[in-house]
């Protein structure tokens, strides 16, 4: 059993560079099971990076710091055993693959999950009833399952998409690279509501957005604000409303 | 930094796509050879050797002397070392005491080593439902299947064969789809070539075996140079396979080959190759230079003629299957996947020519390029002002894996008739750094990943293969993926 202290995700005084250039600046985060967390901040404030660094991108290079993962270091990990052990990313500009089929890449990356927890693999039809359910749960149409992985999809499609990737995983802590972003209203609802749906207690999600609309829908417990690398401020849904009215300015 | 996971992926890629060459070993056997060089007489030779007639001679020796004439051809996107043509052998033949009657007679040497190959000559295993003809290094060693297939009329045999048994065949058909001096390959190959397969089909028959060609080189300095003939006569249908592989050796080795594929009123060829031969190590050592010109006339009405080619091999691949469509409504297909890495470099497409009415054809083309490869498509559509309503449709795909290979797009469409309906798409996709990123985070490793991309992207011209061949081009393509990443 997982102490109750430990938190599920705790990134200790991070640096991190891409191309020499150093943009995570001593990042301290703490996120435990349950909780939603909002990470807000400028245009490049460094939010993409942490995600990207957090999922064990190759490109980036961590310089000092630590990053643990339920109590245990991830810095050494492959991105795929990162993703094995439950960590999710929903990519700010989902990847288009041509020649691939969405359903056999979510079945895919579904059967890999049951290899690593030793649970049996699924055909396609059995696959297929169980990715059945989940594309209700971000009203989409089965089509999308024999259309290429995002080729030709919308914004709002392709953002879908990714939450129901992260809905089929069930994965432990997600990461939403402005998933909001580019949505309308309505599409912003859909997809509020099947996050709202996977959150339980023995989850945490991080929501990277510039906007506070997305936190209307759903209800953070902490709003950070990064700044140049850092988180500079901490609060409660409130600041996220705060910054909306004042911009960041303010802060510095 | 970006440089250092560049490389990192590049290498992982490098690892996946390099794997060992199973078919790199060679085999001992007493061989009967001409020396190396090429003249007159070494030409003279050849034809006596094989107890040719006047007529092949005097072929041979008017494709000498216009390739005397001819320079090697620059125009392709292939960077190579001059060959020294007096370097090779022309002519190299497992010694064999007496004509052989019966398969069980050939060497048992070889036997094993096509045992080793997956090709079984004997007969008794029907498994695979596939005549074949073996041709290792410049002579065939057997055929599969011969007296069955003369049951329905259908002449399978080896070109040398023919010459002897069939030679109102070959005086009427020889060097007609391709002209001796059609181009320098063309001209070496008429002047030196040493077997390969010819194959009739009769009027009305449609061949109930798939017939197949399988290409071996074994002998380290010694070049190929075979020549195949097929001829598909009214109504009749034949569906034909070739396969190569050759040993591992750290020099070039030229392989110049010539196909062609005569089909009358009705008929229809379907011409199937999976190219394995050794590509050169992953420094761009050794490998089969392959200078192929393949060919087939659509001569009769309703004709139809269609290439299907999987090439992972050689060093260098130069090679354009065409169709010359001749009779009304005849068609023309081409469907071809090249997959490079390392330094190979392949110059690949097809032509189509539309001289009668209402002809079609299709072009279907995906190159695939790995590491520092180079891969491009050549092709060339043509409507001469006689095919009227004719129509083309060609399509071309590349991909590129990691960042150093390169993929070129050289088409030429000229059309002389306001009748005709051509399209032509495009496409270059790249499976980069993000793509492999995005499979490894939902936890898919990356061969699959890159097995995914692959398959999919070959799709459309693995469905066109037989069956048997399907599953070895789908087991060449994995072989070339599977693997451990670090």
């Amino acid at each position: 059993m997982i102490n109750n202290n430990t938190p599920i995700l705790e990134i200790r005084n991070l640096k991190a560079a891409i191309n020499t250039n150093e943009i995570l600046k001593n990042l301290n985060l703490k996120v435990y099971k349950g909780e939603i967390h909002a990470i807000m901040g400028t245009n490049g404030s460094g939010k993409s990076t942490f995600s990207k660094v957090l999922a064990g991108h190759p490109a980036y290079e961590v310089l000092d710091g630590e990053i643990l993962l339920n109590g245990t270091s991830i810095l050494n990990l492959d991105p795929e055993e990162i993703s094995h052990l439950g960590v999710f990313l929903a990519f700010q500009y989902p990847i288009e693959i041509p020649g691939v089929s969405n359903e056999d890449f979510l079945r895919l990356a579904y059967n890999a999950k049951q290899k690593f927890k030793n649970e049996p693999e699924v055909d396609p039809l059995e696959f297929f009833s169980i990715i059945n359910e989940k594309l209700k749960l971000v009203n989409m149409s089965p089509v999308f399952l024999s259309r290429n992985v995002n080729e030709g999809f919308s914004g709002g499609e392709k953002k879908r998409n990714e939450i129901l990737q992260m809905i089929l995983l069930d994965s432990e802590l997600s990461i939403l690279d402005e998933t909001d972003s580019g949505l309308d209203i309505d599409a912003l609802k859909i997809i509020s509501q099947g996050i709202n749906t996977f959150m339980k207690e023995d989850k945490a999600i991080i929501l990277i957005t510039h906007y506070q609309r997305l936190l209307d829908y759903i209800k953070p417990n902490f709003v950070h604000v990064m700044q140049d690398g850092k988180i500079i401020k901490t609060g409660t849904a409130e600041l996220a409303k705060e910054l909306e009215l004042k911009g960041y300015e303010w802060l510095k | 930094m970006i440089n250092q996971s560049n490389k990192t992926l590049n290498t992982n890629i490098t690892k996946l796509v390099n794997q060992p060459y199973k078919y790199g070993f060679s085999t001992t056997v007493e061989t009967d050879i001409i020396e190396k060089g090429l003249n007159e007489n070494v030409i003279r030779l050849i034809s006596q050797k094989k107890n040719e007639t006047d007529f092949l001679l005097k072929f041979r020796l008017k494709a000498y002397k216009k390739w005397k004439k001819m320079k090697c051809p620059e125009w392709a996107q292939l960077k190579f070392s001059e060959i020294n043509y007096q370097d090779i052998i022309y002519y190299s033949a497992p010694k064999s005491k007496k004509k052989l009657s019966s398969l069980n007679e050939v060497d048992p040497e070889l036997l094993e080593t096509f045992e080793k190959l997956g090709i079984s000559l004997n007969e008794q295993k029907r498994l695979t439902n596939v005549a074949v003809d073996i041709v290792f290094d410049s002579v065939s060693i057997g055929t599969t299947f011969k007296e069955e297939l003369a049951e329905q009329g259908i002449i399978f045999c080896s070109i040398s064969e023919a010459i002897q048994e069939y030679p109102e065949f070959i005086e009427q058909y020889l060097g007609t789809v391709v002209p001796i001096g059609d181009n320098y390959f063309s001209a070496l190959n008429s002047a030196v070539f040493t077997d390969g397969s010819f194959c009739y089909i009769p009027k009305n028959v449609k061949c109930p075996l798939d017939l197949s060609t399988y290409f071996r080189i074994n002998d380290q300095q010694s070049g190929q140079f075979e020549r195949t003939l097929i001829i598909a006569d009214t109504n009749s249908q034949v569906s034909y396979l070739e396969g190569c592989t050759a040993p591992q050796y750290d020099n070039n080795q030229l392989h110049a080959a010539i196909v062609e594929l005569i089909a009358l009123d009705n008929a229809n060829i379907k011409y199937s190759t999976v190219q394995n031969w050794y590509a050169g190590n992953e420094l761009g050592k050794g490998g089969i230079y392959n200078f192929v010109t393949k060919r087939g006339l659509c001569a009769g009405a309703n004709s139809k003629i269609s290439w299907t080619q999987v090439e992972t091999g050689s060093n260098i691949t130069w090679k354009y299957p065409s169709c010359l469509l001749v009779g009304n409504k005849a068609q023309g297909e081409f469907y071809s996947v090249a997959l490079t890495n390392n330094y190979q470099q392949a110059d690949t497409g097809s032509k189509m020519i539309h001289v009668g009415r209402e002809t079609r054809s299709r072009i279907v083309s995906k190159g695939i390029s790995a590491g520092k490869s180079k891969n491009s498509y050549r092709g060339l559509v043509s409507i001469t002002n006689k095919a009227i309503g004719a129509r083309n449709y060609s399509q071309c795909d590349s991909l590129l894996i990691g960042n150093l290979s390169n993929a070129n797009t050289f088409p030429v469409i000229s059309v002389q008739n306001s009748t005709t309906k051509l399209e032509h798409e495009a496409s270059t996709s790249k499976i980069g750094e993000e793509q492999i990123f995005y499979f490894l985070q939902r936890g898919i490793s990356i061969e699959k990943g890159i097995e995914l991309m692959i398959s999919g992207f070959c799709q459309d011209v693995f469905t066109e293969l037989p069956l048997e061949f399907a599953a070895e081009a789908d087991r060449l393509l994995s072989l070339k993926l599977e693997g451990s990443v670090g």
